[in-house]
């Protein structure tokens, strides 16, 4: 390997005092080693401290240099590697994705790096861990990839000058550079790093190891995350415990907008565990020495907080037709202007309606937190949280605005919890956490208890009303498509934005929620391509301003986005309103097909453009064996049981993953059960990074996105205006026990591509796949999800008489 | 105050706690520093709490502490000791099983499918993948790593076998 882009070495002598001052916060083995390692500093300009975060308390020197504060490669005495990153590890193996890109680039084993991420003040601002974003952005060029280029080739221009030969001359391996020719002329990056401090603006043109070259990448490297959880020993943000600490306990309002009437507090003297409770106006939490004894202390709480009635609410029944009539935000998508004139062409008009409800993140674990606010409120207090947040420096915004502390005082700590697949409770229990600590002086830590996390804590996926609409020409071609799609929501997940009031606990402590403000004038055409909702069909071809930006050939098209007030707390749910577009896009799709007798299949080939999204398409019907024939399948009328497939496929976001999906189904017609006997996908997210992580993603996905297409509904009650599903009997998820289907992944590893996302790109074709395969079945379309059995008997009723 | 004894991993301790209605998994936690079992629901619906008692998986966070007394409690971390193996701080088999098929995502489930898998495979030789799957009926993995989990219990159950 050669150096790409060769550098001039900034040496800066050793270890300046400011960067010492950084290290006082991180773990003291590790401040201790760095003390003595040589440390590679890389710097974006990114995220850079303020001056503010200069003259902070948690930063007694002073003065912190910007690219301190960016990403760092530390390099050891004894060769080991510290690399520091801001993409967290949800459980999706991120973490050893980042050691592979480390690894990769710096021609060493994956042993030898260690990697420090999400720590606020310590590791790089990368912003959030959300939207298959990661693997993008980590090897894009403000990620860490770069940064680990840039070191690599200065350590080049280091060597060459140790060795006294050109760069060209040198050959790289395990860390250690040869003379080309002269095996017993080496230096290794510990010798050159070590007790030397250097600091180099990142070069976004240093030129990362060839994929057709991968050693690391590319490889199913071992996830190095799963052993200790394996073993038991792993630390999740739940088992966090600082000394000093007290446990709380949060109590919520049983009507969501309930407020405080009075709290009679006296039920707490004398008991276990000297209770005190901590009121911020409609916050209410409990605070005790231990977990039980707050638990004990919230539950006879609970029961004197005279609380004033709630919010009103639609019925439940009534959600769609709510949301419909609520006046809205609008935006466009795209518009070419002539779908109203095409139309009016058209041979003939398809039009159908797609439901999709609120849901949970659901998350394994009730989410934890430890806040430690030291100082109460203003400049001289400092705190330090250990919270499971997707984004360490947009909780610290959110901090500094709940507890009225600057950011530069606070320091968030990344530790994992379980699988949030988006915003669940882990955000506001922080929040709750940081309020609780502030009114009692100590370190606490807040548990959720089950009921707490499932209507109190976490926010829901956002539901969805999709209207479809196209025009069809004599040959049953689509020359015009008309989409409109309502979202309900109600605040943001903590880490987005800056304002407490768009979370529970900040909320119920008085701050407000931003509004949805209703358009008053309708919305302006696009002045950009974006598809990030994915309310983009793939069948369009995203045009704007004159040029096509997207996957589809139909010319004529619009797609009006409303965003309404609703009842419930929303946030991002795995595939945020992209899972749900799709839904509707993809089952409409079928639906065209099956009225012109066309096989589905076919009739989508018809009308993409994409030849990555056509690969992945006939990949998938190659791998499933593909009956080319339409929908839905002729079967005998007296089987009370009918098989059936059904086809999805898409473009996640604007180019973030290619997938299609075959999903195989039994349906019991008298019952409406419905069996997922076989799901096979297909997925280009451009080069393979892990292919045994990638499928485990793909697998976890469809298990996932099965759950929420047959079960997943949160449920609430108009009379007492208050959510009914408060564990997992009522909340139904996929249980161990419920049918498991066999699960084929196909992948295309396509390295000439930039690297896109995989987190979210296969569960958003699920509900489509299933619902089509249901249909391929029985001839029933289903709308609304979840397909349960009961609602598949109403909607053959309704459909079949 | 009441004091209880138990054996938590092969070491012998009084616990003494004011309410014996206490949770054991809390005990766990709080007095032992046990780390592999989790609170994920505290209504004995999930499975991330499970520990063997004497050999048996329960549901500690709804098990009173009391119900303990004089019985071995054995969390993840103890599997191996539980089986005599040396080395105790390595992986057991069947965790060995879980990390050879990655079958792990955030992991916080674990103990749900790895201790009800080791305590079916010893008391059901030779089952089908079917019968795992009912085995460890009501056992929750939200990251959905439900396929790779009855392959490594598989596994781990052929190669206890050979």
């Amino acid at each position: 390997m050669k150096p790409k882009n060769p550098l001039k070495l900034n040496e800066a002598g050793p270890l300046s005092e400011t960067a010492l001052a950084a290290l006082n916060h991180v773990e003291p083995s590790r401040r201790d080693f760095l003390k003595t390692a040589g440390v590679m500093m890389i710097g974006f300009g990114l995220g850079a401290a303020t001056t503010a975060e200069a003259q902070s308390p948690l930063n007694p020197s002073g003065n912190i240099d910007n690219t301190q504060l960016d990403s760092w490669v530390a390099i050891g005495a004894d060769e080991s590697i510290t690399v520091f990153a801001g993409k967290c590890e949800l459980g999706t193996g991120m973490k050893t994705m980042q050691i592979q890109i480390a690894a990769e680039e710096l021609s060493v084993p994956v042993e030898r790096i260690t990697m420090v991420l999400c720590r606020s003040g310590v590791t790089p601002n990368q912003g959030l861990t959300v939207g298959s974003n990661s693997a993008p952005t980590q090897f894009g060029n403000n990620g860490l990839r770069v940064a680990v280029d840039t070191a690599r080739d200065a350590l080049y221009q280091l060597a060459s000058r140790w060795l006294g030969v050109p760069v060209e001359q040198l050959v790289l391996k395990d860390g250690v550079f040869t003379v080309s020719g002269d095996p017993a002329s080496t230096v290794s990056y510990g010798e050159l790093v070590q007790g030397q401090r250097f600091s180099l603006p990142v070069n976004r043109n240093a030129v990362p190891n060839n994929p057709s070259t991968w050693k690391v990448l590319g490889k199913s490297v071992p996830r190095v995350d799963v052993p200790p959880k394996a073993k038991g020993t792993y630390q999740y943000v739940q088992k966090v415990r600082v000394p000093g600490m007290l446990h709380g306990k949060v109590v919520r309002p049983p009507a969501l907008g309930a407020k405080v009437a009075s709290i009679d507090s006296s039920v707490l003297t004398g008991m276990a565990g000297s209770p005190q409770v901590v009121q911020i106006n409609d916050f209410v939490g409990v605070v005790a020495d231990t977990e039980w004894h707050a638990i004990k202390a919230a539950e006879a709480l609970a029961s004197r907080i005279t609380w004033s009635s709630g919010d009103t609410f639609p019925n439940q029944a009534d959600l769609y037709t709510f949301m419909q009539q609520q006046p809205s935000r609008n935006t466009l998508s795209v518009n070419t202007g002539d779908v109203e004139q095409v139309m009016a062409t058209a041979a003939r008009i398809m039009t159908a309606q797609y439901r999709y409800p609120y849901q949970m993140h659901g998350s394994l674990a009730a989410s934890a937190a430890v806040v430690d606010v030291r100082g109460g409120t203003g400049d001289r207090a400092t705190v330090k949280a250990w919270s499971c947040t997707q984004g360490v420096y947009n909780m610290r915004t959110i901090l500094a605005n709940l507890l009225r502390i600057p950011a530069a005082n606070i320091e968030v700590v990344f530790v994992e919890g379980s699988g949030c697949y988006g915003h669940n409770g882990g955000d506001p229990v922080t929040q709750d956490a940081a309020l609780m600590s502030q009114a009692v002086g100590k370190p606490v830590r807040v548990l959720y208890t089950r009921a707490d996390e499932m209507i109190g804590g976490e926010h829901y996926g956002y539901p969805m009303v999709s209207n479809e609409k196209v025009g069809l020409d004599a040959s049953g071609q689509i020359i015009a498509w008309d989409y409109e799609n309502i979202v309900a929501q109600r605040g943001e997940g903590a880490a987005i934005g800056n304002n407490p009031g768009n979370n529970i606990p900040g909320y119920l402590a008085g701050f407000a929620t931003t509004a949805v403000i209703p358009s008053t004038t309708p919305p302006a055409n696009p002045a950009t391509f974006g598809n990030g909702n994915n309310t983009v069909p793939p069948y369009v071809t995203g045009s704007v301003n004159g040029a096509n930006f997207y996957t589809g050939t139909v010319a004529s098209q619009r797609v009006l986005n409303r965003v309404v007030a609703g009842p419930l707390w929303t946030a991002w749910l795995r595939s945020p309103n992209r899972l749900q577009n799709t839904f509707a896009h993809e089952s409409f799709m079928d639906e065209i097909a099956a009225s012109l007798r066309a096989d589905p299949v076919q009739y989508r080939l018809r009308h993409l453009f994409d030849p990555r999204l056509i690969a992945a398409v006939n990949a998938v019907a190659l791998k499933a064996n593909w009956d080319t024939r339409p929908s839905p399948k002729l079967h005998n009328p007296f089987e009370r049981a009918g098989s059936g497939r059904g086809f999805s496929c898409y473009l996640h976001q604007t180019a973030n993953g290619y997938a299609a999906m075959v999903a195989e189904v039994i349906v019991n017609e008298s019952t409406g059960e419905i069996t997922v006997k076989k799901v096979i996908t297909s997925i280009d997210a451009g080069p393979v990074i892990s292919p045994d992580g990638l499928i485990n993603q793909m697998e976890g996905q469809v298990i996932q996105g099965i759950s929420r297409t047959l079960y997943e509904e949160v449920l609430f009650d108009r009379a007492s205006s208050s959510i009914t599903t408060k564990d997992w009997k009522s909340y139904w998820v996929l249980k161990f026990g419920d049918t498991i289907p066999e699960i084929v992944s196909v992948l295309i590893d396509n390295r000439n591509a930039p690297v896109a996302g995989s987190g979210e790109v296969t569960i958003s074709i699920v509900a489509s796949a299933i619902g089509n395969a249901i249909y391929d079945a029985t001839g029933v379309r289903m709308r609304q999800v979840p397909f349960t059995p009961e609602a598949f008997l109403a909607a053959k009723k309704e459909q079949k008489g | 105050m009441a004091t209880f004894l138990m054996q938590v991993n092969g070491r012998s301790a009084n616990v003494t706690i004011d309410d014996p209605s206490t949770p054991l998994l809390y005990v766990l936690e709080e007095n032992f520093r046990i780390n592999g079992a989790r609170f994920g629901c505290g209504l004995g619906q999930c499975g991330s709490c499970t520990v063997l008692l004497d050999g048996n998986p329960v549901r500690s966070c709804i098990m009173p502490v009391s119900e303990a007394e004089g019985h071995s409690v054995t969390s993840l971390e103890g599997l191996r000791a539980l089986d005599k193996l040396p080395n105790a701080a390595d992986l057991h088999p069947i965790q060995e099983a879980f990390v050879k098929h990655q079958a792990l995502q955030c992991g916080y489930c674990g103990a749900g499918p790895i201790m009800y898998g080791y305590a079916f495979v010893r008391d059901n030789a030779n089952s089908t993948r079917a019968e795992i799957e009912q085995g460890l009926k009501g056992v929750m993995c939200r990251c959905c790593a439900h396929t790779r989990m009855i392959d490594a219990i598989q596994s781990y159950a052929q190669e206890k076998t050979r």
